[in-house]
């Protein structure tokens, strides 16, 4: 990732975010979603009997919230480069001065902004709930689970990096939307793992764990980044042919 | 913009097919003038726009192009044409740095091309390919903001202003391009060439698809770039609109068949000659044509019209005239024989055909 020029990944953003916001489909389901996510850990405060709350019960509503990052931008990541390419912007666009890094990043970002805005509200709304109508016992608990509220705070974004980056390395070789859309989501299972081990306690959730985990999904995503980068082929993006290398044997482009 | 002293319609200096280009030039079945024109210096002397030297494409065992060599001078708007399928489009996009080429070089906009120094060359130039590709949900004004930023274009509300006037689309700037007519949208593509000032514009197929109205308006926006000294590299297979806005042109079917002037190619394709059309079928014209001294032979095309080759038709058409009048003939016309860059197009892509064919 070098010669970045942020003045070129800032269009991209905001492009991205006003189509998005042009889109009702996408509004809808950016809304919808994090709500579904957000009715069964609510219920789980109100349905826990505050004689019985304690972490192993409250942990689990609590990274339930984590399939948020990890749901909401599989599809909207596995669109980003296969959409272009089927609704035609994707020639004119890649005649700019853009890098393939800063095209990427941009992308990415405009997938990570509202992941975070909407995943991060959600936990906030679920922890106002919990402490303005729970029972007070069971809010305490609830505030108490510093491990896992870390887990959460951490893992958002890095999981979100996740689904994000292996949905754009499936756009950019995917032939078709719809193809893309199926692996992104396929692809996106990996993470919910953890997620699902964290939550029934095989992997247990300390502060050791937590930090641990981020580190390792840190170095995978930032890995993952470089190798959609290296993925992203103009040629084959813009004919559907593999980039030829040039023939050696003769006097070669440039 | 190109600098104004940018010399329009240079005077192509005959040379070989490119530096270092020992091809044969392509040569008509019936011995015709050899073409030879693909220099494309200034008369300032100044280095071409675009300097394509044996460039060539291939994707597996499929050749998109081959071996083809020409220049562009600045300033000049340059035709590319050539049937569905010639490599026309993949031409732009090599130099356009979106493929690679397989062998040969190229210089663009004064950058040797090759895939290190593509986000540089793409600084200079500007591509519009066949469908605009727009952003539908945003209005044509967000459309151009992007692409400004995408180009490192700060500030750009001016630059965007003048596009959209350029264009005549001022009135449209906060329409979404989801509801533009094909024509418009078009425009906006050609709006989005002109923001970043580039060195030269590829246009492919800038009129594809368009009603006559909405390529005129096109025409004239290609007309109004030539004046203010764009270099202009178009790719079409609408021949009357090579003929009317380009400089010059060249043929390509895969390879490069010809290049050159309309008018010159004309002269080189075709021989001169003059077409005499009479009321009624001469009886004898072997003998009243031969006894013309001008005339060097004839052939029958139709019943009453006959095509005399001459060297110099101005000066045989009196004596033709004379010849006519002496046998008794009732002449309708006669004239020098017009070629369109219709016919030499034809005349050379109608040869690869038969060539495939044979």
């Amino acid at each position: 990732m070098t010669d970045l020029d942020a003045t070129r990944v800032r269009p991209v953003i905001r492009k991205e975010l006003r189509d998005y916001r042009r889109k009702r489909s996408i509004v809808v389901t950016m809304a919808v979603l994090p709500a579904i996510f957000l009715i069964q850990p609510t219920l789980s405060i109100f349905l826990v009997p505050a004689s019985t709350a304690s972490g192993r019960y409250l942990s689990l509503p609590l990274l339930l919230l984590l399939l948020i990052p990890v749901m909401l931008p599989s599809t909207l990541a596995a669109y980003s480069v296969v959409g272009e390419r089927e609704q035609g912007t994707l020639e004119p666009l890649l005649t700019t001065p853009i890098r393939t890094q800063e095209f990427i990043l941009g992308k990415g970002a405009a997938v990570m902004i509202p992941t975070l805005v909407l995943s991060y509200a959600v936990f906030g709304i679920f922890l106002a709930v919990a402490r303005l109508f729970a029972n007070p016992v069971v809010a305490s608990d609830l505030f108490h689970q510093g491990p896992v509220l870390l887990t959460l705070f951490l893992f958002t974004p890095l999981l979100a990096g996740w689904a994000i980056v292996v949905g754009m390395a499936v756009s950019v070789r995917a032939s078709e939307v719809r193809v893309a859309q199926q692996l992104g989501t396929v692809a996106s299972i990996p993470p919910l793992g953890v997620v699902v081990l964290l939550g029934v306690g095989v992997i247990h959730p300390t502060f050791t764990v937590a930090i641990l985990f981020a580190i390792g999904l840190l170095v995978i995503d930032l890995r993952a980044l470089r190798i959609v980068s290296r993925m992203f082929d103009r040629e084959r993006l813009v004919t559907g042919s593999k980039a030829g290398r040039p023939d050696r044997s003769e006097p070669h482009a440039g | 913009m190109v600098d104004g002293d940018a010399v329009r319609g240079a005077d192509p200096v005959a040379a070989a097919d490119g530096p270092g280009d020992e091809r044969d030039p392509p040569r008509s079945p019936g011995g015709r003038a050899e073409i030879t024109d693909a220099s494309a210096s200034t008369h300032a002397g100044r280095q071409p726009a675009l300097v394509v030297t044996r460039l060539t494409k291939r994707f597996g065992e499929r050749t998109a192009f081959s071996e083809v060599s020409f220049e562009v001078a600045h300033g000049e708007v340059f035709g590319f044409l050539g049937p569905n399928g010639a490599g026309k489009t993949t031409i732009v996009r090599t130099l356009g740095t979106l493929i690679v080429a397989t062998s040969g070089s190229a210089v663009v906009a004064g950058i040797p091309l090759s895939p290190e120094n593509g986000v540089e060359i793409r600084q200079r130039i500007s591509v519009m390919p066949e469908s605009p590709g727009l952003y539908l949900r945003l209005t044509v004004t967000e459309n151009l903001e992007y692409f400004a930023g995408l180009y490192g274009l700060h500030k750009a509300g001016a630059r965007i202003r003048d596009a959209l006037e350029a264009v005549n689309l001022t009135d449209r700037a906060g329409d979404l391009c989801g509801g533009l007519s094909k024509g418009l949208r078009q425009r906006v593509g050609l709006a989005r060439t002109l923001l970043s000032d580039p060195v030269i514009m590829f246009l492919d197929e800038p009129t594809s698809g368009l009603d006559p109205v909405a390529a005129r308006e096109v025409h004239n926006l290609i007309g109004r770039l030539r004046q203010k000294g764009v270099t202009i590299f178009l790719t079409t297979h609408r021949l009357e609109e090579a003929e009317k806005l380009c400089d010059r042109v060249a043929i390509l079917n895969t390879t490069l068949r010809t290049i050159g002037r309309p008018g010159d190619l004309r002269e080189q394709l075709f021989e001169r000659a003059l077409v005499v059309k009479t009321v009624a079928p001469l009886t004898d014209p072997d003998a009243l044509f031969g006894g013309v001294s001008a005339v060097d032979s004839w052939r029958p095309e139709g019943a009453t019209s006959y095509v005399l080759a001459a060297s110099d038709p101005g000066a045989a058409a009196p004596e033709v005239t004379r010849a006519l009048v002496g046998a008794g003939a009732d002449v309708l016309a006669i004239g020098e024989a017009q070629h369109s860059l219709e016919d030499v197009y034809l005349e050379l892509v109608a040869e690869d055909v038969e060539a495939r064919a044979r």
